[in-house]
Protein backbone atom coordinates (compact mmCIF):
# COMPACT_ATOMS: atom_id res chain seq x y z
CA UNK A 1 0.00 0.00 0.00
CA UNK A 2 1.68 2.90 -0.88
CA UNK A 3 1.01 6.22 0.95
CA UNK A 4 -1.36 7.90 -0.96
CA UNK A 5 -3.12 5.20 -1.12
CA UNK A 6 -3.05 4.46 2.62
CA UNK A 7 -4.63 8.19 2.90
CA UNK A 8 -7.33 7.49 0.76
CA UNK A 9 -8.25 4.39 2.75
CA UNK A 10 -8.33 6.44 5.68
CA UNK A 11 -10.57 8.71 4.29
CA UNK A 12 -12.79 6.14 3.51
CA UNK A 13 -12.93 4.39 7.22
CA UNK A 14 -13.29 8.17 8.09
CA UNK A 15 -16.33 9.23 6.49
CA UNK A 16 -17.72 5.68 7.24
CA UNK A 17 -17.23 6.03 11.11
CA UNK A 18 -18.32 9.97 11.16
CA UNK A 19 -21.59 9.80 9.14
CA UNK A 20 -23.31 7.43 11.84
CA UNK A 21 -21.67 9.25 14.75
CA UNK A 22 -23.23 12.36 13.51
CA UNK A 23 -26.36 12.13 11.77
CA UNK A 24 -28.94 11.17 15.27
CA UNK A 25 -27.12 14.47 17.00
CA UNK A 26 -27.49 16.19 13.35
CA UNK A 27 -31.62 14.69 13.11
CA UNK A 28 -32.88 13.97 16.76
CA UNK A 29 -31.20 16.97 18.71
CA UNK A 30 -33.86 19.70 19.58
CA UNK A 31 -36.48 17.24 18.48
CA UNK A 32 -39.10 16.50 21.33
CA UNK A 33 -38.62 12.90 21.12
CA UNK A 34 -41.95 9.72 22.28
CA UNK A 35 -41.74 8.77 25.47
CA UNK A 36 -41.19 5.18 24.42
CA UNK A 37 -38.30 6.36 22.40
CA UNK A 38 -36.32 8.26 25.22
CA UNK A 39 -36.97 4.89 27.27
CA UNK A 40 -35.74 2.70 24.69
CA UNK A 41 -32.56 5.51 24.53
CA UNK A 42 -31.67 5.44 28.06
CA UNK A 43 -31.40 1.95 27.98
CA UNK A 44 -29.19 2.03 25.18
CA UNK A 45 -25.98 2.73 26.98
CA UNK A 46 -26.02 -0.05 29.37
CA UNK A 47 -27.08 -2.32 26.13
CA UNK A 48 -24.50 -1.54 24.32
CA UNK A 49 -21.37 -1.23 26.86
CA UNK A 50 -22.38 -5.29 28.01
CA UNK A 51 -22.72 -6.10 24.59
CA UNK A 52 -19.31 -4.75 24.07
CA UNK A 53 -17.98 -6.89 27.50
CA UNK A 54 -19.65 -9.99 28.00
CA UNK A 55 -17.99 -11.16 24.47
CA UNK A 56 -14.64 -9.74 25.39
CA UNK A 57 -14.15 -11.77 29.07
CA UNK A 58 -15.54 -15.54 27.84
CA UNK A 59 -14.88 -15.47 24.30
CA UNK A 60 -10.88 -16.70 23.27
CA UNK A 61 -9.61 -16.50 19.64
CA UNK A 62 -8.30 -17.51 17.32
CA UNK A 63 -10.40 -19.47 16.01
CA UNK A 64 -13.28 -18.06 17.88
CA UNK A 65 -14.41 -20.28 20.82
CA UNK A 66 -16.40 -20.34 24.31
CA UNK A 67 -14.06 -20.24 27.37
CA UNK A 68 -16.50 -19.67 29.89
CA UNK A 69 -13.27 -20.61 32.71
CA UNK A 70 -10.78 -17.85 32.21
CA UNK A 71 -8.64 -15.47 34.01
CA UNK A 72 -10.56 -12.23 32.21
CA UNK A 73 -14.27 -13.66 33.87
CA UNK A 74 -12.20 -14.75 37.26
CA UNK A 75 -10.85 -11.01 37.56
CA UNK A 76 -13.97 -8.98 36.40
CA UNK A 77 -16.15 -10.45 39.59
CA UNK A 78 -13.99 -8.16 42.01
CA UNK A 79 -13.30 -5.74 39.53
CA UNK A 80 -17.42 -4.99 39.21
CA UNK A 81 -17.36 -5.16 43.17
CA UNK A 82 -14.55 -2.20 43.47
CA UNK A 83 -16.61 -0.07 40.14
CA UNK A 84 -19.89 -0.60 42.63
CA UNK A 85 -18.49 0.49 45.35
CA UNK A 86 -15.82 3.06 44.12
CA UNK A 87 -18.51 4.56 41.45
CA UNK A 88 -14.72 5.54 40.22
CA UNK A 89 -13.57 4.97 36.49
CA UNK A 90 -10.01 5.63 37.56
CA UNK A 91 -10.00 3.06 40.66
CA UNK A 92 -11.67 0.21 38.22
CA UNK A 93 -9.27 0.50 35.59
CA UNK A 94 -6.31 0.52 38.13
CA UNK A 95 -7.65 -2.46 40.31
CA UNK A 96 -8.78 -4.29 37.28
CA UNK A 97 -5.43 -4.15 35.83
CA UNK A 98 -3.27 -4.84 39.40
CA UNK A 99 -5.83 -8.10 39.91
CA UNK A 100 -5.24 -9.53 35.85
CA UNK A 101 -1.50 -8.47 36.21
CA UNK A 102 -1.13 -10.30 39.85
CA UNK A 103 -3.62 -13.79 38.85
CA UNK A 104 -1.52 -13.93 35.67
CA UNK A 105 1.71 -14.07 37.96
CA UNK A 106 -0.06 -16.58 40.27
CA UNK A 107 -1.80 -18.84 38.05
CA UNK B 1 -28.56 32.87 25.15
CA UNK B 2 -29.21 29.40 24.10
CA UNK B 3 -29.82 28.65 27.60
CA UNK B 4 -33.71 29.43 27.88
CA UNK B 5 -34.09 27.54 24.78
CA UNK B 6 -32.55 24.20 26.58
CA UNK B 7 -34.84 24.91 29.22
CA UNK B 8 -37.82 25.44 26.99
CA UNK B 9 -36.27 21.83 25.20
CA UNK B 10 -35.89 20.00 28.31
CA UNK B 11 -39.02 21.04 30.02
CA UNK B 12 -41.24 19.75 26.56
CA UNK B 13 -39.68 16.21 26.73
CA UNK B 14 -41.97 15.82 30.38
CA UNK B 15 -40.02 13.98 32.65
CA UNK B 16 -36.70 13.45 31.46
CA UNK B 17 -33.20 14.92 32.20
CA UNK B 18 -32.72 17.24 34.37
CA UNK B 19 -32.75 21.15 33.47
CA UNK B 20 -29.29 22.08 32.52
CA UNK B 21 -28.49 25.30 34.51
CA UNK B 22 -24.97 25.44 33.64
CA UNK B 23 -24.66 27.65 30.51
CA UNK B 24 -23.56 30.41 32.67
CA UNK B 25 -20.61 29.18 34.53
CA UNK B 26 -17.41 30.66 33.33
CA UNK B 27 -14.84 28.88 31.00
CA UNK B 28 -12.80 27.72 33.10
CA UNK B 29 -15.14 26.54 35.23
CA UNK B 30 -16.16 24.43 32.18
CA UNK B 31 -13.09 23.02 31.01
CA UNK B 32 -12.10 22.10 34.42
CA UNK B 33 -14.98 19.89 34.81
CA UNK B 34 -14.83 18.68 31.03
CA UNK B 35 -11.21 17.81 31.75
CA UNK B 36 -11.48 16.29 35.44
CA UNK B 37 -14.29 13.81 33.88
CA UNK B 38 -11.97 12.87 30.67
CA UNK B 39 -8.80 11.96 32.45
CA UNK B 40 -9.95 8.62 33.62
CA UNK B 41 -10.52 8.11 29.71
CA UNK B 42 -7.42 9.39 28.77
CA UNK B 43 -4.97 7.06 31.50
CA UNK B 44 -6.98 4.18 29.83
CA UNK B 45 -6.23 5.43 26.36
CA UNK B 46 -2.63 5.52 27.07
CA UNK B 47 -2.10 1.51 27.03
CA UNK B 48 -4.30 0.56 24.66
CA UNK B 49 -2.99 3.65 22.53
CA UNK B 50 0.65 2.25 23.09
CA UNK B 51 -0.42 -1.62 22.35
CA UNK B 52 -2.11 -0.09 19.02
CA UNK B 53 1.01 2.17 18.14
CA UNK B 54 2.90 -1.12 18.56
CA UNK B 55 1.47 -3.63 16.14
CA UNK B 56 0.60 -0.67 13.32
CA UNK B 57 4.51 -0.13 13.32
CA UNK B 58 4.78 -3.79 13.34
CA UNK B 59 3.36 -4.03 9.89
CA UNK B 60 5.11 -1.03 8.29
CA UNK B 61 3.20 2.30 9.27
CA UNK B 62 5.52 5.49 9.89
CA UNK B 63 4.43 6.90 13.27
CA UNK B 64 2.88 10.15 11.30
CA UNK B 65 1.03 7.10 9.22
CA UNK B 66 -0.59 5.87 12.72
CA UNK B 67 -0.91 9.29 14.30
CA UNK B 68 -3.40 10.45 10.95
CA UNK B 69 -4.98 7.12 11.34
CA UNK B 70 -5.84 8.19 14.91
CA UNK B 71 -7.05 11.58 14.23
CA UNK B 72 -9.20 10.68 11.49
CA UNK B 73 -10.78 7.65 12.77
CA UNK B 74 -10.71 7.74 16.22
CA UNK B 75 -12.18 4.14 16.47
CA UNK B 76 -9.93 2.04 18.56
CA UNK B 77 -11.21 -1.64 18.18
CA UNK B 78 -11.86 -0.63 14.81
CA UNK B 79 -8.42 0.65 14.22
CA UNK B 80 -6.95 -2.76 15.59
CA UNK B 81 -9.19 -4.59 12.78
CA UNK B 82 -7.74 -2.58 10.36
CA UNK B 83 -4.16 -3.02 10.98
CA UNK B 84 -4.10 -6.58 10.61
CA UNK B 85 -6.08 -6.20 7.49
CA UNK B 86 -3.68 -4.03 6.21
CA UNK B 87 -1.34 -6.11 7.40
CA UNK B 88 -2.94 -9.51 5.92
CA UNK B 89 -3.32 -7.37 2.37
CA UNK B 90 -6.54 -6.81 2.61
CA UNK B 91 -8.12 -4.40 -0.27
CA UNK B 92 -9.37 -0.88 1.23
CA UNK B 93 -12.88 -1.70 0.13
CA UNK B 94 -13.02 -4.44 2.60
CA UNK B 95 -11.19 -3.01 5.37
CA UNK B 96 -13.41 0.37 4.66
CA UNK B 97 -16.46 -1.99 5.25
CA UNK B 98 -15.72 -3.58 8.10
CA UNK B 99 -15.05 -0.30 9.82
CA UNK B 100 -18.49 0.54 8.70
CA UNK B 101 -20.28 -2.49 10.37
CA UNK B 102 -17.80 -2.18 13.51
CA UNK B 103 -18.42 1.57 13.99
CA UNK B 104 -22.26 1.55 13.68
CA UNK B 105 -22.57 1.61 16.99
CA UNK B 106 -21.81 4.71 17.20
CA UNK B 107 -25.48 5.54 16.16
CA UNK B 108 -27.00 4.09 18.85
CA UNK B 109 -24.71 6.09 21.34
CA UNK B 110 -25.37 9.80 19.32
CA UNK B 111 -28.96 9.14 19.15
CA UNK B 112 -28.89 8.49 23.70
CA UNK B 113 -26.99 11.91 23.51
CA UNK B 114 -29.01 13.91 21.23
CA UNK B 115 -31.62 14.04 24.06
CA UNK B 116 -29.88 15.79 25.79
CA UNK B 117 -28.22 18.68 23.77
CA UNK B 118 -31.41 20.73 22.81
CA UNK B 119 -31.22 22.98 20.01
CA UNK B 120 -27.65 23.25 18.56
CA UNK B 121 -26.22 24.89 15.82
CA UNK B 122 -24.97 22.72 13.27
CA UNK B 123 -21.64 23.33 12.71
CA UNK B 124 -21.29 22.85 17.11
CA UNK B 125 -23.29 19.39 16.60
CA UNK B 126 -20.84 18.27 13.73
CA UNK B 127 -17.81 18.86 15.69
CA UNK B 128 -19.44 16.83 19.05
CA UNK B 129 -20.03 13.96 16.70
CA UNK B 130 -16.07 13.15 15.92
CA UNK B 131 -15.61 12.36 19.66
CA UNK B 132 -18.43 10.18 20.29
CA UNK B 133 -16.24 7.02 21.31
CA UNK B 134 -18.05 4.25 23.66
CA UNK B 135 -15.59 5.39 26.88
CA UNK B 136 -16.43 9.24 25.41
CA UNK B 137 -20.33 8.74 25.12
CA UNK B 138 -20.66 6.68 28.28
CA UNK B 139 -19.34 9.01 30.55
CA UNK B 140 -21.47 11.99 29.23
CA UNK B 141 -24.33 10.32 29.30
CA UNK B 142 -23.46 9.69 32.83
CA UNK B 143 -23.41 13.40 33.65
CA UNK B 144 -25.51 14.48 31.47
CA UNK B 145 -28.35 12.35 33.43
CA UNK B 146 -26.63 13.38 36.81
CA UNK B 147 -26.84 16.92 35.80
CA UNK B 148 -24.84 19.64 35.57
CA UNK B 149 -23.50 19.26 32.16
CA UNK B 150 -23.43 20.28 29.01
CA UNK B 151 -22.52 20.10 25.11
CA UNK B 152 -18.73 22.68 25.93
CA UNK B 153 -18.41 20.27 28.84
CA UNK B 154 -19.18 17.03 26.46
CA UNK B 155 -16.72 18.50 23.77
CA UNK B 156 -14.17 18.86 26.58
CA UNK B 157 -14.21 15.73 27.38
CA UNK B 158 -14.24 14.28 23.61
CA UNK B 159 -11.20 16.23 22.46
CA UNK B 160 -9.27 15.70 25.73
CA UNK B 161 -9.82 11.89 25.08
CA UNK B 162 -8.73 12.22 21.37
CA UNK B 163 -5.53 14.29 21.83
CA UNK B 164 -4.69 11.10 24.57
CA UNK B 165 -5.57 8.73 22.11
CA UNK B 166 -3.54 10.26 18.93
CA UNK B 167 -0.51 11.29 21.22
CA UNK B 168 -0.41 7.64 22.68
CA UNK B 169 -0.80 5.65 19.36
CA UNK B 170 2.25 7.88 17.81
CA UNK B 171 4.28 6.93 21.20
CA UNK B 172 3.45 3.38 20.73
CA UNK B 173 5.04 3.43 16.98
CA UNK B 174 8.27 5.22 18.27
CA UNK B 175 8.96 3.07 21.10
CA UNK B 176 6.62 0.97 22.27
CA UNK B 177 8.45 -1.78 21.15
CA UNK B 178 10.10 -1.67 24.65
CA UNK B 179 7.12 -2.45 26.39
CA UNK B 180 6.52 -6.20 26.93
CA UNK B 181 3.25 -7.43 25.80
CA UNK B 182 0.64 -7.99 28.33
CA UNK B 183 2.80 -6.20 31.39
CA UNK B 184 1.32 -4.61 33.73
CA UNK B 185 -1.74 -6.08 32.80
CA UNK B 186 -2.27 -3.94 29.81
CA UNK B 187 -4.34 -6.53 28.22
CA UNK B 188 -7.01 -6.06 30.61
CA UNK B 189 -7.12 -1.91 30.62
CA UNK B 190 -10.64 -2.11 28.14
CA UNK B 191 -12.26 -5.00 29.97
CA UNK B 192 -11.67 -2.75 33.23
CA UNK B 193 -12.74 0.46 30.95
CA UNK B 194 -16.39 -0.75 30.17
CA UNK B 195 -16.81 -2.83 33.42
CA UNK B 196 -16.59 1.10 34.85
CA UNK B 197 -18.66 2.65 32.42
CA UNK B 198 -21.46 -0.60 32.82
CA UNK B 199 -21.67 0.03 36.87
CA UNK B 200 -21.99 3.92 36.54
CA UNK B 201 -25.05 3.41 33.86
CA UNK B 202 -26.92 1.11 36.45
CA UNK B 203 -29.55 2.86 38.70
CA UNK B 204 -32.52 0.83 38.49
CA UNK B 205 -33.09 -3.30 38.59
CA UNK B 206 -34.25 -3.17 34.70
CA UNK B 207 -31.17 -1.88 33.99
CA UNK B 208 -29.18 -4.68 35.16
CA UNK B 209 -31.20 -7.23 33.42
CA UNK B 210 -31.35 -5.12 30.31
CA UNK B 211 -27.35 -5.54 30.76
CA UNK B 212 -27.46 -9.20 31.59
CA UNK B 213 -29.73 -10.09 28.65
CA UNK B 214 -27.51 -8.13 25.86
CA UNK B 215 -23.98 -9.45 27.37
CA UNK B 216 -25.79 -12.73 27.07
CA UNK B 217 -27.08 -12.59 23.50
CA UNK B 218 -24.07 -11.10 22.11
CA UNK B 219 -21.75 -13.82 23.15
CA UNK B 220 -24.38 -16.40 20.98
CA UNK B 221 -24.81 -14.23 18.09
CA UNK B 222 -20.68 -14.02 17.85
CA UNK B 223 -20.89 -17.22 16.86
CA UNK B 224 -23.72 -17.10 14.15
CA UNK B 225 -23.02 -13.76 12.77
CA UNK B 226 -20.11 -12.58 11.22
CA UNK B 227 -17.98 -9.15 12.03
CA UNK B 228 -19.17 -6.96 14.93
CA UNK B 229 -22.97 -7.25 13.97
CA UNK B 230 -23.42 -9.14 17.63
CA UNK B 231 -23.11 -6.19 18.98
CA UNK B 232 -25.75 -4.03 17.48
CA UNK B 233 -28.46 -6.73 17.28
CA UNK B 234 -27.76 -7.77 21.01
CA UNK B 235 -27.50 -4.30 22.62
CA UNK B 236 -30.89 -3.25 20.12
CA UNK B 237 -32.88 -6.18 21.08
CA UNK B 238 -32.01 -5.93 24.73
CA UNK B 239 -32.97 -2.21 24.55
CA UNK B 240 -36.15 -2.78 22.82
CA UNK B 241 -37.31 -5.17 25.23
CA UNK B 242 -36.15 -3.32 28.63
CA UNK B 243 -38.38 -0.10 27.23
CA UNK B 244 -41.52 -2.30 26.06
CA UNK B 245 -40.91 -3.88 29.70
CA UNK B 246 -41.21 0.10 30.68
CA UNK B 247 -43.89 0.94 28.91
CA UNK B 248 -45.98 -1.87 30.39
CA UNK B 249 -45.48 -0.68 33.66
CA UNK B 250 -46.25 2.66 32.94
CA UNK B 251 -49.50 1.23 31.03
CA UNK B 252 -50.26 -0.38 34.17
CA UNK B 253 -49.47 2.12 36.88
CA UNK B 254 -51.64 4.44 34.88
CA UNK B 255 -54.54 1.91 34.79
CA UNK B 256 -54.02 1.35 38.59
CA UNK B 257 -54.50 5.13 39.29
CA UNK B 258 -57.48 5.31 37.64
Amino acid sequence: MTHSEYILLLFGMASVTYVPRWIPLWLLSGRTLPRWFLDWLSLIPVAVLSALLLPELVISAPPRHLDPVNLKLFVALPTFLVAAKTRSLLWTVLTGMALYWAAGKVF
Amino acid sequence: MTQDKDRKQHSSTSDSPPVNQTGADPLHLRLAQGLSAAWPICAAYVPIGLAFGVSAQKIGLSPLEIGLMSLFVFAGSSQFIAISMIGSGAAAASIILATFVVNLRHLLMSSALSVFLGKRRSSHLALLAYGVTDESFAVNHHRFLTGEWDWRRALVVNHTSNFAWVASTIAGGLGGQFIAPGAFGLDYTLAAMFIGLIVLQVNRVLHVAVGAAAGVVSVLLSFLLPGNWNIIVAAVSAATAGAVILGMHARESRRRKK
